[in-house]
């Protein structure tokens, strides 16, 4: 949608050369999150390493990240990767700043390249005055950009003299940290960790390549490059009261399966299906230690039935997958609604439709999320937008689906999913998980005699109460002998077609909702200058590259803020800002003020073709946004894609009048 | 029928006549032999008309959607396997549109009892074929006659790996009683195809039919029974059908079920267990990995 203006001015900040001594020690105790105002940055460098996918591009990666944080960085590190194991060019970015990061930087500073066809893809979004890292053999482009500074670097020698071509991507990692300024040795350790399990061989290989390749490019070579790490104090052991120092790198997936461990999740079932698969793999790693029932089902129906039925008995169960696989799991969840049983579904969206783009990100399944199946049933789809906003949702899911007692679909993607993300130790805490059952009787009750067993009809599973909720026993429970129907069903769970009984039914069943928004589900939040008049209509996992833009457009003169929801559903107008409300419709799109009444431009920032958050907005509120930023490439859109696209739309319509609803 | 505390008090709406009275008489009889209480008892059922059974039985019963409840059955299990799970369902539940979960519920060999109503037909959807039907059978949806070859469900079950394969048929609720009391009893996966009369939708397949051709086996090592742990000669039985039809236990052998050998279950059943039994410190050894 946008090509990258090469011309813009880069966001990163040239080495300030402060002496070390000058340099603040890192406070933990800050938050992570994106912030009203963005932190200060005294350096923020972004670079890109290319192959061809199975040249390990994404391990050189990982352990740049890796490095990173153990040396004090902050590190964000993101794969852009092909659905295949070999051949296709893979690129994985790496963005450090002294400062929390919480999305990809664009564009970047350093591009290493394994071969040709990386170099030419990645091109376009290097810096002005950027470098290109390559091999000797590589020649690209004769009309090369004249602000590029190519280094070539004997990356494929170095690494046979290392012990094998095996090893070129230590060479250009190498090559790449030695440029912006990085310390061999912590590089060296965080290799070293990486391959523990491996041969001594492979080890010393790997170090080799890379301490030779950074030994080549660091003195004459990086001489005034612009783009370096600036000092960082080396990370503290926090504040004594904190319980758990330091910092950790890890991806949403990641903080997703922590807090659903921490809350209490023993069940999961699911398929493989990229990019979710490593939610399953994760259980399954930790079956043993936590004591978690991983089942790597048949297909996706019997897991999402698998999950059910574990839940029917008490255990907190939950099913992932991603789109095509919630697609099979929809006759599920409508099961999940009608016999109200807490299932939690975690949907990693990739491209769509159909298999379309399996390893890249995009947010398109909110309207099947939305509504996943036939008929009028209750649930709840959250979509946290934040690593560390994973790891709320891993518990809060569990949490919600116990509480109200039907199914709640948790949207990651691909991007929030599989990126690594620097946080302080203390932002996961096990004092912080909140484990909330709602009305649940029990189920597994072992000393209960059988006198405690109840007649046929004595147990309401589904009385009729003022929220919709309905104390739950589960199966195995002596008092609450039940056999709950997916046909229409009384009080005491037996069959029933009777027209008033069905009535009331589904009314309960609705209300159940109601009670959720009026005590548990979230509005939009704000984050940015309140007052500011574009609003950036945005959920899921573009919050910080939205709250990036927003800095930027606000530093450019257009005053914007970032309105971000995470739960997506249900939704109301009730008791939620004027900007929700059917904020009024500015007479003109202006970007300088905002109307008495409190209207002003709002414009939706998604990863999809037809703004599906959009049209839920305007479905609920009556508001449509003015314009939107819309990207479907598989690629995360980046703050400065949403700032062109923000003062583009601006414009088109300062020309074109206010676009018609 | 006796009085069992497994009555419940919802009148069944099976047609008069129907084999499924008989199929739950004999479940009733199974878990009252085998001393089981309701609430240590889950029937989780498909769609049909034999699926509507867990409403007419005081027990833990669960009717999910069509061809699935041997995947809920399995969620039902492995979370809490102190439960007793039953799964009943249709030859178009469980040889149908279920069919995956079948070959894959055996090849687990997931502890739980399958008890399949054929009737061979689609009864509750009023007299369309099944997989089981036989080869030109006129039915709303065969017309000119079924032009299938019909599956067969226990060499289905035998090729997928189960350990326990049984049949009977509903007018015989003593003797199938028998073979869901031993179906239950066998830790592991056990196919229990049940021959159902339908008096309104199969007319072919009606009560004269069956007692025409059925005959028992028995596995009881005495000279010439049926050698039950012989897969060979289970094969061979699992594929007689036609002028004559076997029932009884077909083929049974030992074999570990899935859940015991699940680390995940090491600590006791899932229910069991405080939500934050991982405790702060194995929660800090979690967060270790990713420093
Ligand atoms: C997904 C789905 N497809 C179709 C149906 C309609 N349907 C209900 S029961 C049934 C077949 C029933 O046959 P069987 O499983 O043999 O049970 P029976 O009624 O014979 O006991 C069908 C096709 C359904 N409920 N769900
Ligand atoms: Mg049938």
């Amino acid at each position: 949608m946008h090509t990258p203006h090469t011309s813009q001015a880069s966001h990163a900040l040239p080495n300030s050369h402060t002496p070390a001594s000058h340099v603040p020690e890192p406070d933990d105790s800050m938050s992570f999150e994106c912030g009203a105002c963005p932190p200060v940055r005294r350096f923020d460098v972004s670079m890109s390493i290319g192959g061809d996918a199975g040249q390990g591009v994404e391990s050189a990666g990982s352990i740049a990240c890796r490095a990173l944080v153990r040396a004090g960085h902050f590190a964000f590190g993101m794969a852009d990767y092909r659905s295949r194991i070999r051949g296709g060019t893979n690129f994985y970015q790496v963005r450090a700043s002294d400062a929390p990061v919480l999305c990809h930087g664009d564009p970047v500073h350093v591009i290493a390249t394994l071969t040709r066809d990386a170099a030419l893809t990645q091109l376009g979004n290097l810096a002005r005055g950027g470098a290109l890292v390559c091999d000797e053999s590589i020649s690209p482009e004769d009309n090369l950009r004249p602000d590029i500074r190519v280094l070539t670097v004997p990356i494929i020698k170095i690494a046979e003299n290392a012990g094998g071509k095996a090893s070129m991507n230590m060479a250009a990692l190498g090559a790449a940290m030695g440029l912006i300024g990085f310390s061999i040795d912590t590089l060296c350790s965080a290799i070293e960790q990486r391959f523990a399990r491996k041969a001594e061989s492979v080890v010393h290989s790997n170090v080799q390549a890379a301490r030779e390749a950074h030994e080549y490019v660091s003195g004459r070579l990086a001489a005034g490059f612009p783009f370096r790490l600036g000092p960082v104090a080396p990370p503290s052991p926090s504040p004594p009261s904190s319980p758990s120092p330091g910092r950790i790198l890890l991806s949403g997936n990641e903080a997703f399966c922590l807090g659903a461990a921490a809350g209490g999740c023993r069940f999961i079932a699911a398929y493989p299906m990229t990019p979710a698969t490593t939610i399953l793999e994760w259980m399954a790693a930790h079956a043993g230690d936590l004591g978690i029932v991983a089942v790597h089902a048949e297909d996706e129906i019997a897991a999402a039935c698998m999950a059910v039925g574990a839940s029917l008995t008490g255990a907190r169960a939950m099913t992932s997958t991603s789109g095509g696989g919630l697609c099979l799991m929809t006759e599920v969840c409508g099961m999940a609604g009608m016999t109200e049983v807490p299932l939690v579904v975690v949907d990693v969206q990739r491209g769509g439709p159909s298999t379309g783009l399996p390893t890249r990100t995009e947010q398109s399944d909110l309207l099947l999320a939305f509504h996943p199946s036939h008929g009028d049933f209750p649930h709840i789809v959250i979509a946290p937008g934040t690593v560390q906003q994973c790891f709320e949702a891993g518990y809060r899911a569990f949490n919600l689906a116990d509480q109200y007692q039907c199914p709640v679909i948790v949207l990651l993607d691909s991007h929030v999913g599989g990126s690594l993300v620097t946080l302080g130790r203390s932002c996961l805490n096990w004092n912080a998980v909140a484990r909330d059952r709602g009305e649940y009787l029990g189920g597994h009750i072992t000393e209960a005699d059988a006198d405690a067993e109840t007649a046929d009809g004595a147990y309401l599973r589904y009385a009729i109460t003022e929220s919709g909720i309905s104390p739950r026993a589960g199966f195995g429970h002596p008092g609450g002998v039940h056999a709950p129907s997916t046909d229409e069903h009384e009080e005491d769970a037996h069959i029933t077609e009777e027209s008033g009984v069905r009535v009331e039914m589904m009314r309960k069943r609705m209300r159940k909702m109601e009670t959720a928004l009026a005590n548990d589900l979230r509005g939009p939040t704000t984050y940015g200058d309140a007052s500011a008049n574009v609003t950036l209509l945005v959920w899921g996992s573009t919050l910080p590259a939205a709250c990036e833009a927003a800095a930027i457009l606000s530093a450019d003169g257009i005053r914007a803020k970032v309105l971000h929801y995470t739960d997506l559903w249900p939704i109301s107008d009730k008791g939620a800002p004027l900007t929700l409300r059917a904020m009024p419709k500015p007479q003109a799109l202006m970007d300088d003020s905002t109307g008495p009444d409190g209207s002003g431009v709002l414009v939706a920032v998604e990863q999809n073709y037809s703004g599906q958050m959009s049209l839920i907005h305007r479905m609920v509120t009556g508001r449509a946004p003015d314009f939107a930023v819309l990207k479907y490439d598989g690629r995360q859109i980046s703050p400065r894609e949403i700032a062109d696209g923000v003062r583009e739309g601006l414009h088109r319509s300062r020309k074109e009048g206010v676009p018609d609803a | 029928m006796p009085d069992t505390p497994f009555d419940s008090k919802q009148r069944p709406v099976w047609c008069p006549g129907c084999g499924d009275y008989g199929i739950m008489a004999a479940l009733k009889q199974a878990f009252m032999s085998l001393d089981l209480k309701p609430h240590q008892v889950v029937i989780v059922s498909g769609i049909g008309c034999g699926s509507k059974l867990p409403d007419y039985v005081h027990a833990y019963g669960y009717m999910s959607i069509h061809g699935r409840p041997l995947a809920v059955a399995t969620g039902v299990k492995l979370a809490n396997p102190e439960l007793t799970v039953v799964a009943v369902d249709g030859d178009g539940d469980a040889y149908g549109i279920g069919g995956n979960h079948l070959i894959h519920t055996a090849r687990r060999n997931m502890d739980i009892t399958h008890i399949v109503q054929n009737n061979q037909v689609y009864a509750l959807t009023k007299g369309q074929f099944s997989p089981t039907t036989d080869t030109g059978a006129r039915t709303s949806t065969s017309p000119f006659g079924v032009i299938e070859a019909p599956i067969m469900p226990l060499a289905l079950a035998l090729a997928a790996g189960a350990a326990f394969v049984a049949r009977g048929v509903a007018f015989d609720p003593k003797g199938t009683a028998g073979l869901m009391t031993e179906a239950i009893r066998h830790p592991g996966y056990a196919l229990l195809d049940v021959l159902q009369p339908c008096v309104s939708f199969n007319k072919i397949n009606t009560y004269e039919w069956y007692r025409q051709r059925v005959y028992k086996v028995s596995d009881d090592q005495r000279a010439n029974s049926h050698d039950s742990g012989d897969f060979y000669a289970a094969m061979k039985l699992a594929r007689e059908w036609g002028d004559r039809i076997p029932l009884g236990v077909i083929y049974r052998r030992t074999r570990e079920p899935y859940h015991s050998a699940l680390p995940g279950l090491a600590r006791g059943p899932l229910p069991a267990r405080p939500l934050d039994d991982i405790g702060a410190d194995g929660f800090e050894r979690l967060l270790d990995e990713y420093v």
